[in-house]
């Protein structure tokens, strides 16, 4: 991997019995960088997060982590380990404990040794609950933190997860449409927190809603068919014609797409 | 935490010690009150609620089925039955293995002749079972239904082993004919005193480690796991670790909840570890209220002292009561008894005024039961 990347993905094929999801598919990071990954439905741009997090094991291809403890190749470890080392993963439908308050959700995310030991024994330091109250007070949950979190709004559930990944303290956050589903104050809301994210870590966003990519000002990277169709800023996406072609045909004739 | 919530925190912290003194008192006073066959009930019913208490650890709080505890709880029995019927044997060979020509103590009977050793076995020896078990399942990612499946597996498997081996575990009858423990005759009043009141204290620590678990930031990881097991992975803990050491726990509880019933009981036989005494486990938890200690224990005493008055009354046609209850539980009271019981007092609370304001914004659905939207 080159040395300037954090995660360097390169000729990753997926294949889920005989059909290739992804195939022979490269992608690079650079530190503190935000990326955006589109492409139509069934591009493969779910099953790339789920490489980069464990979830899936490429049949090919290899993903090199450059993490705290030195580069890694993902393929060959377990979700857990993963996680440990510094990636984190949020996935599309918000997926926090329903049956924990909002605070316990918050506390058992939070980066620290997580063997049965360490966790039989831990307490709530001053430090830890202060990190939780800040965080807190970022996602805009400080009103609910003693609430059941299978009852908060959707919008709300998700930035309570968005929130649990931060304090995991993930190098790399993968975010699986983080506004699926959201109005469009809460839309607006999400977008100012990514903001804030950024400006500490390295962020891949898989997103739909092209309105919401074009409010960031960052590298865009199309998928389609399980390969890499172009990499570049959002202009140079939208004027390149192979990419209205797949993707953005449609609402080309719409109105869309300059 | 300020105002009404603060106060009523702290109200509710002391009616929950004053709870819990008063029910140690009823229980360590019972010897006073009781007649001896009811204190002999009474003893029983405390030993199965230690593993209701065990079982709910597994299942109402970690998500874990396990329909096999009858294997646990009948290893632990069996442990301290050897031990009981080695002292009873004095010396000599026990009578079921002298009639199925054995000439020598088999090894493994050896270590039960030392009660600390059998006591300490029949902690262990179901813990590392459970362990054991855990390791080849949770670890492949085998769990829900599937898992459940192989407990009762397991339940087959070692009864159909204790019933074959005649020669080393006494067959179908079991281990009987227990005379003195520690060279105290069993039967004697004093004896059965101070057998109900070890009962009590083994039960009271049984609780205390269990709600100092559920307690733990470890409790919450455990709820975490019966919520989404998937997502506790991304989280980066590993939940078969945690679920292993649970299983454990849980098995070990049932153990030492099955070498108080042995002496309480002065018998047992491989039914007693069967297919229906681990179904009917679940029934008190599920009954009782999963996911809540007290729930777990209520159970299991309503739900035998309820089988113990219906199967003197109607000994033809109890286990349908006990079948009409569970579907009655299950339709009406998801949340069982405890959350009946829970529902109650917060009906009540609304109604003087107080209310818990976290809570107040909760589905009546949802308060007290575990199901998660």
């Amino acid at each position: 991997m080159s040395q300037a990347s954090i995660l360097s993905c390169e000729e990753v094929t997926v294949a889920f019995d005989g059909f290739k999801a992804v195939q022979g598919m490269s992608l690079s990071l650079e530190p503190g960088e935000l990326r955006f990954l589109i492409g139509p439905n069934g591009a493969g741009k779910t099953t790339m997060l789920d490489v980069i997090c464990g979830k899936v094991k490429p049949v090919s291809g290899s993903v090199s982590f450059r993490s705290r403890a030195g580069v890694v190749d993902i393929t060959k470890r377990k979700e857990h380990k993963i996680a440990e080392l510094g990636i984190g993963r949020k996935f599309q439908t918000p997926s926090i404990f329903a049956g924990l308050t909002v605070m316990e959700n918050l506390e058992i995310a939070m980066s620290q040794n997580r063997g049965v030991w360490a966790t039989l024994r831990a307490s709530l330091t001053r430090r830890e609950s202060e990190r939780i109250d800040e965080e807190l007070a970022l996602i805009g949950l400080g009103d609910h933190r003693h609430a059941r979190a299978g009852l908060l709004s959707h919008g709300q559930k998700q930035w309570l997860e968005i929130g649990m990944m931060l304090l995991q303290e993930p190098e790399i956050l993968l975010l699986d449409e983080p506004v699926a589903g959201m109005t469009d104050r809460e839309t607006d809301k999400t977008g100012e927190l990514l903001q804030e994210i950024v400006k500490r870590r390295t962020v891949v966003v898989v997103e739909h809603d092209m309105e919401f990519v074009r409010n960031f000002a960052s590298k865009v990277t199309v998928m389609h068919e399980g390969k890499l169709l172009k990499d570049g800023t959002m202009d140079e996406i939208q004027s390149d014609d192979r990419v209205a072609e797949v993707y953005l045909g449609k609402r080309r004739d719409a109105h869309a797409v300059g | 935490m300020t105002g009404w919530t603060g106060l009523w925190s702290d109200r509710r912290r002391v009616w929950l010690l004053l709870g819990y003194a008063a029910a140690a008192a009823a229980l360590f006073a019972a010897p006073l009150y009781l007649s001896d066959f009811r204190l002999n009930l009474l003893a029983k019913f405390l030993a199965f609620a230690i593993v209701a208490l065990g079982l709910d650890l597994l299942w109402g709080y970690t998500g874990v089925l396990s329909l096999g505890h009858g294997v646990f709880f009948g290893l632990g029995a069996y442990a301290m039955g050897m031990h009981l019927k080695l002292t009873a044997s004095g010396g000599r060979l026990p009578d079921f293995m002298d009639w199925s020509g054995l000439a020598k103590l088999p090894w493994f009977w050896q270590p039960f002749k030392y009660f600390p050793v059998a006591v300490l076995l029949g902690i262990l020896i179901p813990s590392l079972l459970a362990l054991f078990l855990g390791f080849f399942t949770f670890r492949n990612r085998i769990k829900g239904v599937y898992f459940t499946i192989l407990t009762q597996a397991l339940v087959i498997i070692v009864t159909t082993l204790f019933v074959g081996q005649q020669a080393y575990t006494g067959g179908t009858n079991g281990l009987t004919g227990f005379t003195k423990l520690l060279g105290s005759p069993l039967r004697s009043d004093s004896m059965k005193t101070a057998l109900y009141l070890a009962t009590v204290i083994a039960l009271i620590a049984a609780y205390a480690l269990c709600r100092y678990l559920t307690k733990s930031r470890m409790g919450k990881v455990l709820r975490a796991i019966r919520d989404g097991e998937n997502r506790v992975r991304f989280l980066g803990y590993n939940p078969a670790t945690y679920q292993m050491a649970t299983f454990a726990v849980s098995g070990a509880l049932a153990g030492l909840a099955g070498m108080l019933f042995v002496l309480h009981v002065g018998i047992i036989s491989p039914s007693m570890m069967g297919i229906v005494p681990s179904i009917e486990m679940i029934l008190w938890v599920a009954i009782g209220g999963r996911g809540t200690l007290v729930g777990a224990l209520i159970g299991a005493l309503a739900l035998n002292y309820a089988k113990s008055g219906l199967s003197e009354a109607y000994p033809e046609i109890w286990t349908i009561f006990l079948g009409l209850l569970f579907i009655v539980v299950t339709v009406f009271l998801p949340g069982g008894i405890a959350g009946l019981i829970r529902k109650g007092a917060e009906s009540l609370r609304n109604k003087t005024g107080r209310r818990n304001e976290h809570e107040s914004g909760v589905h009546p659905v949802l308060r007290g039961s575990n199901r998660s939207v």
